[in-house]
Protein backbone atom coordinates (compact mmCIF):
# COMPACT_ATOMS: atom_id res chain seq x y z
CA UNK A 1 0.00 0.00 0.00
CA UNK A 2 1.17 3.51 -1.12
CA UNK A 3 1.54 6.33 1.36
CA UNK A 4 -1.80 7.62 2.23
CA UNK A 5 -2.90 11.36 1.46
CA UNK A 6 -5.25 12.77 3.59
CA UNK A 7 -8.81 13.48 2.69
CA UNK A 8 -8.28 11.00 0.46
CA UNK A 9 -11.47 8.58 -0.26
CA UNK A 10 -12.09 7.64 -3.83
CA UNK A 11 -14.70 7.25 -5.84
CA UNK A 12 -17.31 5.11 -4.11
CA UNK A 13 -16.95 1.78 -5.50
CA UNK A 14 -19.67 -0.14 -4.47
CA UNK A 15 -20.02 -1.78 -7.76
CA UNK A 16 -16.47 -2.40 -9.24
CA UNK A 17 -15.75 -4.26 -11.97
CA UNK A 18 -13.07 -6.90 -12.18
CA UNK A 19 -10.55 -4.33 -13.84
CA UNK A 20 -6.64 -4.95 -13.52
CA UNK A 21 -5.03 -2.66 -10.92
CA UNK A 22 -5.51 1.12 -11.34
CA UNK A 23 -7.86 0.46 -13.81
CA UNK A 24 -11.16 2.85 -14.37
CA UNK A 25 -14.14 1.58 -16.36
CA UNK A 26 -15.10 3.90 -19.49
CA UNK A 27 -18.04 3.67 -22.11
CA UNK A 28 -16.63 5.55 -24.60
CA UNK A 29 -13.64 4.97 -26.47
CA UNK A 30 -11.00 6.94 -25.87
CA UNK A 31 -8.28 8.06 -28.66
CA UNK A 32 -4.63 8.29 -27.97
CA UNK A 33 -2.01 8.61 -29.98
CA UNK A 34 1.57 10.51 -31.00
CA UNK A 35 0.44 12.30 -33.81
CA UNK A 36 -2.13 13.05 -36.01
CA UNK A 37 -4.61 10.06 -37.63
CA UNK A 38 -3.12 8.15 -41.03
CA UNK A 39 -5.65 8.12 -43.25
CA UNK A 40 -5.03 4.75 -45.48
CA UNK A 41 -6.67 3.76 -48.55
CA UNK A 42 -7.95 0.40 -48.60
CA UNK A 43 -6.91 0.17 -52.14
CA UNK A 44 -3.05 0.93 -51.07
CA UNK A 45 -3.00 -0.67 -48.30
CA UNK A 46 -0.77 -3.68 -48.03
CA UNK A 47 0.53 -5.93 -44.69
CA UNK A 48 3.87 -7.46 -44.48
CA UNK A 49 5.30 -9.85 -42.27
CA UNK A 50 8.89 -10.00 -42.67
CA UNK A 51 10.93 -13.06 -41.12
CA UNK A 52 14.47 -12.96 -39.94
CA UNK A 53 16.08 -13.91 -42.35
CA UNK A 54 14.39 -11.07 -44.79
CA UNK A 55 11.35 -13.41 -46.48
CA UNK A 56 8.38 -11.43 -46.72
CA UNK A 57 4.80 -12.48 -46.70
CA UNK A 58 2.05 -9.89 -48.23
CA UNK A 59 -1.23 -9.51 -48.16
CA UNK A 60 -3.62 -6.74 -49.86
CA UNK A 61 -6.81 -5.89 -47.97
CA UNK A 62 -8.85 -8.12 -50.74
CA UNK A 63 -6.49 -10.92 -49.70
CA UNK A 64 -7.08 -10.04 -45.86
CA UNK A 65 -10.57 -10.18 -46.54
CA UNK A 66 -10.49 -13.36 -48.09
CA UNK A 67 -8.92 -15.37 -45.64
CA UNK A 68 -10.78 -16.91 -42.48
CA UNK A 69 -12.68 -14.17 -40.11
CA UNK A 70 -12.64 -14.42 -36.10
CA UNK A 71 -15.08 -12.37 -34.07
CA UNK A 72 -12.84 -11.95 -30.63
CA UNK A 73 -15.23 -9.96 -28.03
CA UNK A 74 -12.41 -8.23 -25.73
CA UNK A 75 -11.75 -6.15 -23.03
CA UNK A 76 -8.86 -3.42 -23.45
CA UNK A 77 -6.75 -1.78 -21.12
CA UNK A 78 -5.00 1.34 -21.64
CA UNK A 79 -1.66 2.61 -20.13
CA UNK A 80 -3.72 5.75 -19.64
CA UNK A 81 -5.87 3.93 -17.14
CA UNK A 82 -9.08 3.12 -19.01
CA UNK A 83 -10.96 0.07 -19.44
CA UNK A 84 -13.25 -1.09 -21.84
CA UNK A 85 -14.91 -4.41 -21.57
CA UNK A 86 -16.79 -6.38 -23.92
CA UNK A 87 -15.99 -5.00 -27.27
CA UNK A 88 -16.48 -6.51 -30.61
CA UNK A 89 -14.00 -6.95 -33.39
CA UNK A 90 -13.72 -8.73 -36.58
CA UNK A 91 -10.17 -9.57 -38.16
CA UNK A 92 -7.53 -12.47 -39.26
CA UNK A 93 -5.69 -13.99 -36.69
CA UNK A 94 -1.92 -13.96 -36.60
CA UNK A 95 -2.35 -17.85 -36.60
CA UNK A 96 -3.62 -17.66 -40.12
CA UNK A 97 -1.10 -15.26 -41.24
CA UNK A 98 1.49 -17.29 -39.73
CA UNK A 99 0.52 -20.17 -41.38
CA UNK A 100 3.03 -19.74 -44.20
CA UNK A 101 6.04 -18.45 -42.45
CA UNK A 102 8.79 -20.33 -41.56
CA UNK A 103 10.42 -18.51 -38.74
CA UNK A 104 12.74 -19.44 -35.34
CA UNK A 105 12.35 -15.85 -34.11
CA UNK A 106 11.16 -15.05 -30.68
CA UNK A 107 10.27 -11.28 -31.31
CA UNK A 108 8.10 -9.53 -33.15
CA UNK A 109 8.19 -5.95 -33.64
CA UNK A 110 4.75 -3.90 -35.09
CA UNK A 111 5.02 -1.33 -37.33
CA UNK A 112 2.41 1.30 -38.72
CA UNK A 113 1.45 3.74 -41.46
CA UNK A 114 3.03 6.90 -39.91
CA UNK A 115 6.36 5.16 -38.54
CA UNK A 116 4.85 4.07 -34.99
CA UNK A 117 6.49 0.82 -34.14
CA UNK A 118 6.01 -1.76 -31.01
CA UNK A 119 7.44 -4.70 -29.91
CA UNK A 120 6.01 -8.31 -28.97
CA UNK A 121 7.31 -11.59 -27.96
CA UNK A 122 6.07 -13.50 -30.70
CA UNK A 123 4.43 -16.03 -28.82
CA UNK A 124 2.05 -13.52 -27.64
CA UNK A 125 0.78 -13.22 -31.19
CA UNK A 126 0.40 -16.62 -31.79
CA UNK A 127 -2.22 -19.23 -29.82
CA UNK A 128 -5.27 -17.31 -30.74
CA UNK A 129 -4.40 -14.02 -28.86
CA UNK A 130 -3.92 -11.88 -31.86
CA UNK A 131 -5.69 -10.51 -35.07
CA UNK A 132 -5.13 -7.90 -37.50
CA UNK A 133 -8.75 -6.63 -36.90
CA UNK A 134 -10.43 -4.18 -39.71
CA UNK A 135 -14.48 -4.04 -37.93
CA UNK A 136 -15.58 -2.71 -34.62
CA UNK A 137 -18.84 -3.12 -33.71
CA UNK A 138 -20.34 -4.25 -36.50
CA UNK A 139 -18.43 -1.13 -38.52
CA UNK A 140 -15.73 -0.96 -40.57
CA UNK A 141 -12.77 0.62 -38.07
CA UNK A 142 -12.67 4.32 -37.99
CA UNK A 143 -9.54 5.72 -38.71
CA UNK A 144 -8.73 7.11 -35.54
CA UNK A 145 -9.13 4.14 -33.69
CA UNK A 146 -6.57 2.61 -36.23
CA UNK A 147 -8.69 1.99 -39.33
CA UNK A 148 -8.77 0.68 -41.92
CA UNK A 149 -6.67 -2.12 -39.64
CA UNK A 150 -5.18 -2.69 -36.46
CA UNK A 151 -3.57 -5.21 -34.32
CA UNK A 152 -5.19 -6.30 -30.96
CA UNK A 153 -3.72 -7.75 -28.80
CA UNK A 154 -6.26 -7.46 -25.98
CA UNK A 155 -4.00 -9.37 -23.40
CA UNK A 156 -1.80 -6.72 -23.10
CA UNK A 157 -1.59 -2.78 -22.75
CA UNK A 158 -3.50 -1.13 -25.60
CA UNK A 159 -0.30 0.64 -27.25
CA UNK A 160 0.78 -2.82 -27.46
CA UNK A 161 -2.37 -3.17 -29.97
CA UNK A 162 -0.70 -1.57 -33.15
CA UNK A 163 -2.99 1.32 -34.76
CA UNK A 164 -2.93 1.41 -39.06
CA UNK A 165 -0.72 -1.80 -38.33
CA UNK A 166 1.22 -2.09 -42.11
CA UNK A 167 3.67 -5.02 -40.71
CA UNK A 168 5.57 -7.02 -38.32
CA UNK A 169 9.31 -8.11 -38.31
CA UNK A 170 10.37 -11.06 -37.00
CA UNK A 171 13.71 -10.71 -34.51
CA UNK A 172 15.62 -13.06 -32.85
CA UNK A 173 16.87 -10.18 -30.47
CA UNK A 174 14.02 -7.90 -28.79
CA UNK A 175 14.08 -5.00 -30.04
CA UNK A 176 12.22 -2.06 -28.10
CA UNK A 177 9.87 -0.29 -30.25
CA UNK A 178 8.01 3.67 -29.75
CA UNK A 179 7.00 3.84 -26.45
CA UNK A 180 8.96 1.58 -25.24
CA UNK A 181 12.09 3.51 -26.13
CA UNK A 182 10.01 6.43 -24.56
CA UNK A 183 10.11 4.43 -21.27
CA UNK A 184 7.05 2.57 -21.97
CA UNK A 185 7.35 -1.69 -20.64
CA UNK A 186 8.68 -4.44 -22.72
CA UNK A 187 5.86 -6.25 -22.36
CA UNK A 188 3.03 -4.36 -21.06
CA UNK A 189 0.86 -6.57 -18.87
CA UNK A 190 -2.19 -4.89 -17.23
CA UNK A 191 -2.84 -7.89 -14.85
CA UNK A 192 0.61 -7.19 -13.22
CA UNK A 193 0.76 -3.32 -13.73
CA UNK A 194 3.32 -3.39 -16.24
CA UNK A 195 3.29 0.32 -17.36
CA UNK A 196 6.97 1.73 -17.30
CA UNK A 197 10.14 0.24 -18.10
CA UNK A 198 11.50 -1.36 -14.60
CA UNK A 199 7.50 -2.43 -13.43
CA UNK B 1 7.94 9.52 -37.15
CA UNK B 2 11.18 9.19 -35.65
CA UNK B 3 11.68 7.21 -32.66
CA UNK B 4 12.37 9.11 -29.85
CA UNK B 5 16.09 9.71 -28.69
CA UNK B 6 15.93 9.40 -24.90
CA UNK B 7 17.30 5.52 -24.81
CA UNK B 8 16.62 3.26 -22.42
CA UNK B 9 15.46 4.75 -19.55
CA UNK B 10 15.63 4.02 -15.76
CA UNK B 11 13.19 2.27 -13.90
CA UNK B 12 10.23 4.75 -12.61
CA UNK B 13 9.78 4.69 -8.72
CA UNK B 14 7.20 6.52 -7.02
CA UNK B 15 8.18 9.44 -4.78
CA UNK B 16 6.41 10.85 -2.26
CA UNK B 17 6.16 14.95 -3.50
CA UNK B 18 4.91 17.17 -0.56
CA UNK B 19 2.60 20.30 -1.67
CA UNK B 20 4.61 23.57 -0.75
CA UNK B 21 2.67 26.27 -2.61
CA UNK B 22 -0.50 26.88 -4.59
CA UNK B 23 -1.60 29.41 -7.13
CA UNK B 24 -4.94 30.05 -8.16
CA UNK B 25 -4.62 30.79 -12.02
CA UNK B 26 -8.55 30.74 -12.84
CA UNK B 27 -11.72 29.82 -10.91
CA UNK B 28 -11.28 25.70 -11.65
CA UNK B 29 -7.30 25.79 -12.50
CA UNK B 30 -4.02 25.92 -10.09
CA UNK B 31 -1.19 25.71 -10.35
CA UNK B 32 0.68 22.99 -7.30
CA UNK B 33 4.10 23.94 -6.64
CA UNK B 34 5.40 19.74 -5.15
CA UNK B 35 9.04 19.29 -3.55
CA UNK B 36 10.09 16.13 -4.59
CA UNK B 37 13.25 14.73 -2.89
CA UNK B 38 15.47 12.89 -5.55
CA UNK B 39 13.48 14.65 -8.50
CA UNK B 40 15.74 13.65 -11.81
CA UNK B 41 14.95 16.45 -13.58
CA UNK B 42 12.82 16.31 -16.85
CA UNK B 43 12.13 17.78 -20.32
CA UNK B 44 9.42 20.31 -21.14
CA UNK B 45 6.41 18.38 -22.77
CA UNK B 46 6.95 15.30 -20.67
CA UNK B 47 4.38 14.72 -17.71
CA UNK B 48 4.09 12.70 -14.00
CA UNK B 49 1.75 10.07 -12.66
CA UNK B 50 0.39 11.17 -9.68
CA UNK B 51 -0.99 8.51 -6.78
CA UNK B 52 -3.49 8.86 -4.51
CA UNK B 53 -3.97 6.55 -1.41
CA UNK B 54 -6.91 6.36 0.44
CA UNK B 55 -6.78 4.95 4.27
CA UNK B 56 -8.32 1.81 3.11
CA UNK B 57 -5.56 1.00 0.36
CA UNK B 58 -7.63 2.37 -2.42
CA UNK B 59 -5.58 4.04 -5.38
CA UNK B 60 -6.23 6.31 -8.00
CA UNK B 61 -3.45 7.90 -10.13
CA UNK B 62 -3.61 10.35 -12.95
CA UNK B 63 -1.46 12.25 -15.58
CA UNK B 64 -0.54 15.96 -15.49
CA UNK B 65 1.87 17.55 -17.46
CA UNK B 66 5.06 19.23 -16.20
CA UNK B 67 3.97 22.89 -15.87
CA UNK B 68 7.66 24.43 -16.01
CA UNK B 69 11.25 23.63 -16.83
CA UNK B 70 13.18 21.70 -14.82
CA UNK B 71 14.30 23.48 -11.26
CA UNK B 72 16.39 20.95 -9.14
CA UNK B 73 13.50 18.95 -6.46
CA UNK B 74 10.84 21.54 -7.21
CA UNK B 75 8.14 20.90 -9.85
CA UNK B 76 5.01 22.59 -10.38
CA UNK B 77 1.62 20.86 -11.88
CA UNK B 78 -1.54 23.17 -13.16
CA UNK B 79 -5.00 21.01 -12.46
CA UNK B 80 -7.98 22.03 -14.15
CA UNK B 81 -11.11 20.87 -11.50
CA UNK B 82 -13.20 18.37 -13.76
CA UNK B 83 -16.73 18.46 -11.59
CA UNK B 84 -17.45 14.68 -10.42
CA UNK B 85 -13.68 14.00 -11.05
CA UNK B 86 -12.23 11.79 -8.45
CA UNK B 87 -8.27 13.26 -8.69
CA UNK B 88 -8.62 16.52 -10.30
CA UNK B 89 -10.89 17.98 -6.92
CA UNK B 90 -8.53 16.59 -4.23
CA UNK B 91 -5.51 18.13 -5.83
CA UNK B 92 -7.19 21.31 -6.28
CA UNK B 93 -9.45 21.68 -3.09
CA UNK B 94 -8.26 19.32 -0.37
CA UNK B 95 -4.69 18.80 -0.97
CA UNK B 96 -3.12 20.43 2.31
CA UNK B 97 0.55 22.11 2.48
CA UNK B 98 2.55 19.17 3.63
CA UNK B 99 0.55 16.22 3.06
CA UNK B 100 2.19 14.06 1.00
CA UNK B 101 0.87 12.38 -2.83
CA UNK B 102 3.07 10.07 -4.38
CA UNK B 103 4.65 10.83 -7.93
CA UNK B 104 6.63 8.92 -10.80
CA UNK B 105 8.03 10.36 -14.03
CA UNK B 106 9.00 12.00 -15.86
CA UNK B 107 7.32 10.02 -18.52
CA UNK B 108 7.24 10.50 -22.29
CA UNK B 109 9.90 10.99 -24.61
CA UNK B 110 7.99 12.01 -28.01
CA UNK B 111 5.71 14.80 -26.74
CA UNK B 112 9.12 17.30 -25.92
CA UNK B 113 10.42 20.39 -26.84
CA UNK B 114 14.72 20.58 -26.75
CA UNK B 115 16.12 24.09 -25.86
CA UNK B 116 18.85 23.74 -28.82
CA UNK B 117 16.41 22.54 -31.67
CA UNK B 118 16.00 26.22 -33.68
CA UNK B 119 13.08 24.77 -36.34
CA UNK B 120 10.28 27.40 -35.62
CA UNK B 121 7.29 25.95 -32.84
CA UNK B 122 4.15 25.74 -33.41
CA UNK B 123 2.05 25.65 -29.90
CA UNK B 124 -1.41 24.79 -30.28
CA UNK B 125 -3.09 24.52 -26.75
CA UNK B 126 -6.87 23.82 -26.16
CA UNK B 127 -7.74 24.61 -22.14
CA UNK B 128 -5.85 23.13 -19.81
CA UNK B 129 -3.67 21.47 -22.78
CA UNK B 130 -1.82 24.76 -22.03
CA UNK B 131 0.17 23.20 -19.48
CA UNK B 132 2.78 21.37 -21.21
CA UNK B 133 3.67 24.40 -24.18
CA UNK B 134 3.50 26.50 -21.50
CA UNK B 135 6.77 24.41 -20.04
CA UNK B 136 8.52 24.69 -23.65
CA UNK B 137 7.55 28.83 -23.17
CA UNK B 138 9.06 28.98 -20.17
CA UNK B 139 12.03 26.61 -21.19
CA UNK B 140 12.85 28.92 -24.01
CA UNK B 141 12.89 31.99 -22.06
CA UNK B 142 15.32 30.36 -19.52
CA UNK B 143 17.86 29.16 -22.12
CA UNK B 144 17.59 32.35 -24.15
CA UNK B 145 16.65 30.76 -26.71
CA UNK B 146 15.74 32.66 -29.90
CA UNK B 147 13.55 30.14 -31.81
CA UNK B 148 10.57 32.20 -32.81
CA UNK B 149 7.45 30.18 -31.15
CA UNK B 150 4.03 30.73 -31.97
CA UNK B 151 1.34 29.89 -29.22
CA UNK B 152 -2.57 29.34 -30.57
CA UNK B 153 -4.31 28.84 -27.35
CA UNK B 154 -7.77 27.97 -27.44
CA UNK B 155 -10.15 28.97 -24.27
CA UNK B 156 -13.68 29.02 -23.28
CA UNK B 157 -13.89 32.62 -22.00
CA UNK B 158 -11.03 35.08 -20.74
CA UNK B 159 -11.50 33.85 -17.56
CA UNK B 160 -10.60 30.50 -18.14
CA UNK B 161 -7.16 31.92 -19.44
CA UNK B 162 -4.35 29.63 -17.71
CA UNK B 163 -1.24 31.84 -16.64
CA UNK B 164 -2.71 34.94 -18.34
CA UNK B 165 -1.14 37.87 -16.75
CA UNK B 166 2.30 35.54 -17.70
CA UNK B 167 1.20 35.02 -21.45
CA UNK B 168 0.78 38.74 -21.56
CA UNK B 169 3.74 39.27 -20.32
CA UNK B 170 5.93 37.28 -22.22
CA UNK B 171 4.20 38.25 -25.77
CA UNK B 172 5.76 41.82 -25.15
CA UNK B 173 9.08 40.90 -23.71
CA UNK B 174 10.21 37.57 -24.91
CA UNK B 175 11.20 38.36 -28.50
CA UNK B 176 9.99 36.15 -31.37
CA UNK B 177 7.08 34.61 -29.26
CA UNK B 178 3.84 35.50 -30.61
CA UNK B 179 0.67 34.49 -28.81
CA UNK B 180 -3.31 34.42 -30.41
CA UNK B 181 -6.66 33.54 -28.60
CA UNK B 182 -9.36 31.97 -29.58
CA UNK B 183 -12.56 31.99 -27.46
CA UNK B 184 -15.16 28.90 -28.11
CA UNK B 185 -18.13 30.75 -25.85
CA UNK B 186 -17.76 33.91 -24.79
CA UNK B 187 -14.84 36.54 -26.49
CA UNK B 188 -13.12 39.36 -24.27
CA UNK B 189 -15.01 43.51 -24.93
CA UNK B 190 -13.10 44.85 -28.19
CA UNK B 191 -12.35 41.35 -29.47
CA UNK B 192 -12.87 41.16 -33.48
CA UNK B 193 -14.68 38.67 -34.16
CA UNK B 194 -16.93 36.29 -33.11
CA UNK B 195 -16.53 33.38 -30.21
CA UNK B 196 -15.76 30.12 -32.39
CA UNK B 197 -14.15 26.43 -31.87
CA UNK B 198 -10.69 27.16 -33.82
CA UNK B 199 -10.61 26.19 -37.41
CA UNK B 200 -8.44 26.20 -40.74
CA UNK B 201 -8.23 30.46 -40.70
CA UNK B 202 -7.12 30.57 -36.37
CA UNK B 203 -4.14 27.68 -37.78
CA UNK B 204 -3.14 29.21 -40.78
CA UNK B 205 -3.24 33.40 -39.59
CA UNK B 206 -1.38 32.02 -36.30
CA UNK B 207 0.96 29.18 -37.53
CA UNK B 208 3.80 28.71 -39.42
CA UNK B 209 3.73 27.86 -43.60
CA UNK B 210 4.81 24.11 -43.75
CA UNK B 211 7.61 25.30 -45.76
CA UNK B 212 8.93 26.82 -42.94
CA UNK B 213 9.32 23.50 -41.31
CA UNK B 214 7.89 24.15 -37.84
CA UNK B 215 7.36 21.90 -35.13
CA UNK B 216 4.24 21.74 -34.00
CA UNK B 217 2.76 20.64 -30.53
CA UNK B 218 -0.67 19.88 -29.99
CA UNK B 219 -2.48 19.12 -26.55
CA UNK B 220 -5.78 19.32 -25.61
CA UNK B 221 -9.19 17.43 -25.09
CA UNK B 222 -9.13 14.60 -27.61
CA UNK B 223 -11.67 15.92 -30.11
CA UNK B 224 -9.76 19.61 -29.94
CA UNK B 225 -6.10 17.42 -30.76
CA UNK B 226 -7.91 15.44 -33.64
CA UNK B 227 -9.41 18.90 -35.35
CA UNK B 228 -6.00 20.62 -34.87
CA UNK B 229 -4.12 17.73 -36.01
CA UNK B 230 -5.61 17.24 -39.23
CA UNK B 231 -5.88 20.83 -40.18
CA UNK B 232 -1.89 20.83 -39.57
CA UNK B 233 -1.70 17.97 -41.92
CA UNK B 234 -3.99 19.40 -44.62
CA UNK B 235 -2.18 22.44 -45.01
CA UNK B 236 0.86 19.93 -45.48
CA UNK B 237 2.58 19.63 -42.35
CA UNK B 238 4.47 16.34 -42.26
CA UNK B 239 3.19 14.27 -39.83
CA UNK B 240 5.96 13.12 -37.86
CA UNK B 241 6.66 17.20 -37.37
CA UNK B 242 2.90 17.35 -35.75
CA UNK B 243 3.10 15.84 -32.22
CA UNK B 244 0.01 15.57 -30.07
CA UNK B 245 -1.07 15.14 -26.75
CA UNK B 246 -4.13 13.98 -25.89
CA UNK B 247 -5.47 14.96 -22.30
CA UNK B 248 -8.61 12.93 -21.83
CA UNK B 249 -11.58 10.81 -22.52
CA UNK B 250 -14.10 13.93 -23.25
CA UNK B 251 -13.67 17.49 -25.48
C1 LIG C 1 -0.43 12.83 -20.63
C2 LIG C 1 -1.53 13.56 -19.90
C3 LIG C 1 -1.28 14.81 -19.35
C4 LIG C 1 -2.28 15.49 -18.65
N1 LIG C 1 -2.00 16.72 -18.14
C5 LIG C 1 -2.96 17.40 -17.48
C6 LIG C 1 -2.69 18.71 -16.95
O1 LIG C 1 -1.58 19.26 -17.09
N2 LIG C 1 -3.68 19.36 -16.29
C7 LIG C 1 -4.93 18.79 -16.12
O2 LIG C 1 -5.79 19.41 -15.49
N3 LIG C 1 -5.21 17.56 -16.63
C8 LIG C 1 -4.26 16.85 -17.30
N4 LIG C 1 -4.54 15.60 -17.80
C9 LIG C 1 -5.85 15.00 -17.49
C10 LIG C 1 -5.80 14.30 -16.12
O3 LIG C 1 -4.93 13.19 -16.20
C11 LIG C 1 -7.15 13.76 -15.63
O4 LIG C 1 -7.76 13.05 -16.64
C12 LIG C 1 -8.08 14.86 -15.17
O5 LIG C 1 -7.49 15.62 -14.12
C13 LIG C 1 -9.40 14.27 -14.67
O6 LIG C 1 -9.16 13.37 -13.61
P1 LIG C 1 -10.25 13.17 -12.45
O7 LIG C 1 -9.82 12.01 -11.65
O8 LIG C 1 -10.49 14.45 -11.74
O9 LIG C 1 -11.56 12.84 -13.26
P2 LIG C 1 -12.13 11.37 -13.55
O10 LIG C 1 -12.67 10.81 -12.29
O11 LIG C 1 -11.10 10.60 -14.28
O12 LIG C 1 -13.30 11.71 -14.56
C14 LIG C 1 -14.52 12.34 -14.16
C15 LIG C 1 -15.34 12.72 -15.36
O13 LIG C 1 -14.64 13.69 -16.15
C16 LIG C 1 -14.37 13.20 -17.44
N5 LIG C 1 -12.99 13.58 -17.70
C17 LIG C 1 -11.87 12.91 -17.37
N6 LIG C 1 -10.76 13.59 -17.76
C18 LIG C 1 -11.20 14.72 -18.35
C19 LIG C 1 -10.55 15.84 -18.94
N7 LIG C 1 -9.20 15.92 -19.03
N8 LIG C 1 -11.31 16.84 -19.43
C20 LIG C 1 -12.65 16.77 -19.38
N9 LIG C 1 -13.32 15.75 -18.82
C21 LIG C 1 -12.62 14.72 -18.32
C22 LIG C 1 -14.54 11.72 -17.39
O14 LIG C 1 -14.98 11.19 -18.61
C23 LIG C 1 -15.60 11.58 -16.30
O15 LIG C 1 -16.88 11.76 -16.83
C24 LIG C 1 -3.56 14.92 -18.51
C25 LIG C 1 -3.82 13.66 -19.07
C26 LIG C 1 -2.83 12.99 -19.77
C27 LIG C 1 -3.14 11.64 -20.37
Amino acid sequence: MGIVSPGFQGRPRSSAPDLPPGQYLTEDFPVLSAGPTPRVPTDTWEFVLTTETGAEHRWSWAELMNLPQDTPTVDLHCVTRWSKLGTTWQGVSLDTLFDAVDTDARYALAHSYGGYTTNLPLDDLRGGRAWVVHTYDGGPLPAEHGGPARLLVPHLYLWKSAKWVRGIRLLVDDRPGFWETAGYHDYGDPWREQRYQGD
Amino acid sequence: MAAPTTGRVAPLTWRVARLVERRIETPTAQTLLLDVPGWPGHLPGQHVDLRLTAPDGYQAARSYSLAGPADGERIEVTVQRVPDGEVSPYLVDTWTEGDPVEVRGPVGGWFVWRTDETAPVLLVAGGSGVVPLMAMVRARRAAGSRTPFRLIYSARTPDDVIYADELRRRARDDQGLDVAYVYTRQAPDGWRGEPHRIGLADVNSHGWPPDLEPLCYVCGPTGFVETVADLLVGLGHPTRRVRTERFGPTG
